[in-house]
Parts: structure tokens; sequence; C-alpha cells
């Protein structure tokens, strides 16, 4: 998931974040990042896409992404421009689904009790290192188990895959 | 080991696998619908894939926004029918000879026991009703899936739910899945596979199965699963003694032509049991925003609704239109109420018809939609307006999911619909 530090300002949710108020299918008939990215976390904070800047940062409770199989919600949420989201849980479709397209997602309970709506917060998806700029306090999110580090380092899974392909047709 | 892992060992090619384990897995069938191909196709393309790697193992139905609803809709359907034809699919699912995946497949002789089965729709556990492994995925999942036939899997922990006793009258399967769920939390199951067993279980018919693994998901599982038996043996030999155009001709890979029959070893690790006696379960209905949310009818029986949908992958079945058709006699649809009646195939309608219960259903004042997901993901035929409120027979009642953001749904079993259809308000069957 690339070695780049991200950082940016938090946007903070609760509990089971499900995937129709992340993308409500009503616009589902689109899976175009520019298309969903206006719509992204419409029917829980009306807010959030006009607000969210480059690089910024999702914080949830438990559960987050419950619900539909649509891709459509991560793309949504990257696409809007956050950079990662950390939670203290993630249903396992989305946690699928963000791993396959590049959306970095950290499990970190202690860090959502320690960021607020607001904070500035950096994040080393290398290390999986989570730091609160704002008010202080230092996390490290629970590391990947080595077979996805294994397909994230590889490009996702259609990286992994292409090499297959490839790996047949020689 | 349990059967969800047996299952995976399977597949795997290994002789154990424990939970925890990363396996690459071969798959049986990979499940697409029209709302999740077209953004699979274009990675499929993009990653420079050409050919299937069997398009025997393949389903795409159109189910969720058909008949098109408009034009977005009807371009993601001819994205998926044009692929269906390079790709020479025989499981393509044309509207009029499609219906909710979740019925499709089982109902064609597309799933069977034992198999491992992947689809880009998180209902897609609804298949552990035939003692299936069959879990929802991504888009660029299926894309992957599409080209080498295989997925990573991680072997998930296993929630045993022994379901013991005989239903009260007017309770069903969706009142005890609900029952379940309110139990064991709407992530009480997160990554893990849920084995529904007892004599409860064993007595059931295919179509209540379906009602309650449909629902795993709805307590964070990766898959809900029965163990194979004589009622599955009966569904699946039905099937192929009456094969359809879409039955696969020849057995597949593993477990030939009928599945295979597993079942749990005697000494199989659980990380957790619950024990259900029916004679608690009540009908229940769950409160928005979410399907754990569960209360017996009681609690919640002076809520008006103005919206009643009897229909989705959960309870759009046969058995569903009966049990609702019982309880609505000849009596008519209360003035203030929308009643929709989504049979889940065309040939389900085909039973309405035959049965006498369309007849029934449009003299009392409520409307047969085609087979859709329609309403059920908020796409259409019965979306809510601002501060509309409805019960339907689906499986969530997330915010926004069926219309405004500030429209509400209540969640129950055709029992409960169909008796709400009447008076106007959340109703208790049993007290009409
Ligand atoms: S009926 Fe509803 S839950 Fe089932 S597949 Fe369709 S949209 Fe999904």
């Amino acid at each position: 998931m690339g070695n780049k530090l991200l950082f940016g300002r938090v946007f903070k949710y609760g509990d089971s974040i499900d995937t129709d108020v992340i993308i409500p299918a009503r616009y589902c008939t689109s899976f175009h990042a520019e298309e969903l990215a206006p719509h992204a976390l419409e029917d829980l904070d009306a807010t959030f896409a006009s607000r969210v800047q480059q690089g910024d940062i999702v914080v949830a409770g438990h559960n987050f992404g419950c619900g539909s199989s649509r891709e459509n919600a991560p793309i949504a949420i990257k696409g809007a421009g956050a950079s990662c989201v950390i939670a203290r849980s993630f249903a396992r479709i989305f946690y699928r689904n963000s791993i396959n397209i590049g959306l970095p997602i950290l499990i970190a309970p202690e860090a959502v009790d320690g960021i607020e709506d607001g904070d500035e917060v950096e994040v080393d998806p290398a290390t999986g290192v989570i730091e609160n700029k704002t008010r202080g306090g230092k996390w490290t999110a629970d590391a990947f188990p080595p077979e996805i580090r294994n397909i994230m380092d590889n490009g996702g899974l259609v990286g992994y895959v292409k090499r297959r392909l490839a790996g047949m047709n020689t | 080991m349990n059967l969800a892992e047996k299952i995976l060992a399977i597949h795997a090619g290994r002789d154990t696998v424990k939970p925890g384990d990363m396996v690459m897995a071969k798959l049986d069938m990979i499940l697409g619908t029209d709302v999740t191909v077209p953004l699979s196709v274009e990675v499929f393309r993009n990653m420079g894939a050409e050919k299937v790697f069997d398009p025997n193992k393949m389903a795409l139905v159109n189910d969720h926004f058909v008949p098109a609803k408009d034009v977005k809709a009807a371009t993601l359907s001819l994205t998926m029918r044009e692929f269906a034809r390079d790709m020479k699919v025989p499981a393509y699912f044309e509207v009029g000879r499609s219906g909710i995946c979740h019925s499709i497949l089982p109902d064609n002789g597309l799933v069977r026991p034992g198999d491992l089965v992947v689809g880009a729709d998180s209902h897609t556990c609804t298949y552990g009703a035939l003692g299936a492994f069959s879990t929802g995925i991504g888009s660029t999942d299926m894309a992957c899936a599409w080209a080498i036939g295989e997925l990573w899997f991680r072997v998930p922990e296993s929630t045993k739910v022994i379901v013991e006793g005989e239903f009260t009258p007017m309770v069903g399967p969706k009142d005890l899945i609900l029952y379940i769920i309110n139990k064991l939390g709407v992530e009480g199951a997160r990554y893990q596979a849920i084995e529904f067993c007892g004599c409860a279980i064993e007595d059931m018919s295919m179509d209540g199965r379906i009602t309650v693994c449909n629902m795993a998901i709805e307590a964070g599982a990766k898959t809900g699963l029965i163990t194979p038996d004589r009622i599955t043996r009966d569904f699946i030999e039905n099937i192929y003694a009456n094969p359809t155009p879409y039955t696969p001709k020849r057995g597949r890979d593993i477990g030939g032509e009928y599945g295979l029959y597993l079942e749990s070893d005697c000494d199989a690790q659980y990380s957790q049991v619950l024990e259900v006696d029916l004679k608690d379960v009540e009908p229940q209905v769950s409160i928005p925003y979410l399907p754990s949310n569960t209360k017996p009818v009681g609690e919640v029986s002076d809520v008006a609704i103005h919206q009643v949908v009897i229909g989705s992958c959960t309870n759009g079945r046969i058995e569903d239109f009966r049990a609702a058709a019982k309880i609505l006699g000849d009596k008519p649809v209360h003035p203030d109420v929308r009643l929709i009646m989504i049979p889940a195939t065309p040939q389900i309608t085909e039973a309405l018809i035959e049965e006498g219960l369309a007849t029934q259903f449009l003299r009392a004042g409520a409307i047969i939609s085609p087979p859709t997901c329609g309403p059920c993901i908020g796409g259409h035929m019965g979306i809510l307006a601002k501060g509309e409120v409805g019960l339907f027979t689906t499986n969530r009642n997330f915010r926004g999911r069926n219309g405004h953001p500030e429209s509400q749904v209540y969640l129950a079993g055709p029992e409960v619909a169909a008796a709400t259809a009447l008076t106007g308000r959340i109703s208790d069957p049993r007290e009409l």
C-alpha cells in the first residue's frame, strides 16, 4: 500500500457505518470514483463530500463497512480524497474490497479512542503507526497477515492475478 | 474439522485447515449481478485477461435494477449481457427468465452441497442452506476469480447455533433468524461461519433454510451453513430430474453431479455456541436502523405503516407467499397501506397463479411486481418518500437503504407483514 506518509484532518463517525450510508444504492448505477465521490457518506453526513480535503482520514468505531458487497463504497471514500480509514473493526467484505482497490485501512481501537473529530493525524501505512498531531498520542495498528501484505506489496489482487496470467501464458 | 473447514480444505487441496489459515482455494461457482458485474468487467479487461477460467462456473443474473429502471441501469445490464455473450456463459439470466440471484442459483442446480461459491453480493451466504460454503466478495475479487478460478480465504472461526423445539403458531424461519441475530449482535459472528443445527433446522424446509442462512451476514458472518441431509438431497435430485435450460449438463470437478455431503466431526471446534429453544421465539420485528435491533412484535405494535413489501432473497419464495396468504384470507389491504408482493423468480410467480394466490392478492388490493430486488435495495418498484415508514420482509433496514434517508423500514417475516398490511399498524398475526 505504498510507503508514503499519510496526513490529514479527521472525520470521526460511530459504530456499524454501513455501505448504504457510505454510498446509497441510488448512486450505484455508476462505479466510477468521480461520480460516486460527491455522494460519499451522504446519508450519514451530508457535508462530508464538500468538506473533505485530499489526504483526510476517516475514523470510526466497530464494524465499519457492514452490509452490502458494493465495491462502490471504498471507491467513493477514496475518490472523495480520504487517504485511509482507521476503525475499531471492519466488516469483512469491505476489508477485502479496500485491500483490493488499495484504500489503506487500519484496525486500531486505542487510536480511535485517542482521536477526535477535526484532529490532524499522521499515518505510516507501512508500519501501521498512527500519530495524533493535534493532541498527542501514538499507536500502532494491527499488522496485516503476511499473505495479505504479499498481495498488497504486489499491487493488490489485480497485480497478483496479472503475474499469474503472465505465468500461464509463458 | 467442522463443515466450513472441511469444504475449504478440500478446495484448497489440503488435508486439514484451521481457523486463521490463509488458503488459495478453487471455486465451483462465481455469481455476479447487474449491479456488480460491470465494474468487474472493467477490472477484468484492464488486467489484460481475455478468457474466463471456466464459463460453466459462472452465473450472471439480472436482478437488482431490472427491468431496467433508467438509462444507467440499462447500461449496466447491457455491459453484463455483452460480457456473457463474449465469454459464452450458459448461466446468463435475462429479464423474463431471471429473478433474484439467491433463488435463481439454487433453483437451477447451480449450487450443490460441498461447493465453494463466491458472489459479488453480500447475501451469497444464502447457499449455506444447501451445505455449500458460500460468501460475498467485491467486484475486483470477482474479476480475479473469473480469470484464475481461485481466491484467497482466511479460514474462519465457527459459531454453532443449535435450534431445538417446534415453531409456535404464526412464527417462522424469519422470526428465528431475527431472534438469533439479536442474540449474536450485528457483528457477533464477524468473520465467522455460523453453523445452524438442531432438530428444528433438520425439520426445516429448503425455503426456510434459505431464509435462515440468507441473514447470517447480518450478524457479520462470512457464511451460514446447514449440514446437507435428506431434505437437501431431495431438493437437488428434484432439480436434476427436472433440469432447467441453465442446469449444468455434467457434474463439476469436485463432488460429481450431486455434490458432497459433508458433516462436522464430533470433536469439531467452535468459538461460541448459542442454544435457542423455539418456544421462546415469538414473531419478531427489527427496528430501524439495524437488522439486529429486534423485538417481539408486541413491543412495537402501535407503529403506523405506509407500505408493506413481501419479497427479496430472504422471503420471496413460495412458502413465504403461502404464509402471507393464510393471514390475508379474503380480507382487503388497509386503505392507507400499499402492499407490494415480489416473487423471487418467474417460477414462483407461476406458482402464485397456479395456486390461486395471485388472484387472492390482487383482490385484496396488493400489487404483484416482476421478480426483482427493487425496493429492497432502494432501486425501484416501491421507494419510500421522506417520513414514510415501511415494513419489509427484506434483510436490511439501514438508513436510506429503501428510499429517502428520513424514511424508515421495519423488518419482519411474511406473517407479521401480512397482518400489518391488513391493519395499517405493525400487528401480531396471532391476534387477528
Ligand atoms: S433481494 Fe435485496 S438483499 Fe437480496 S440480493 Fe437483492 S438487493 Fe440484495
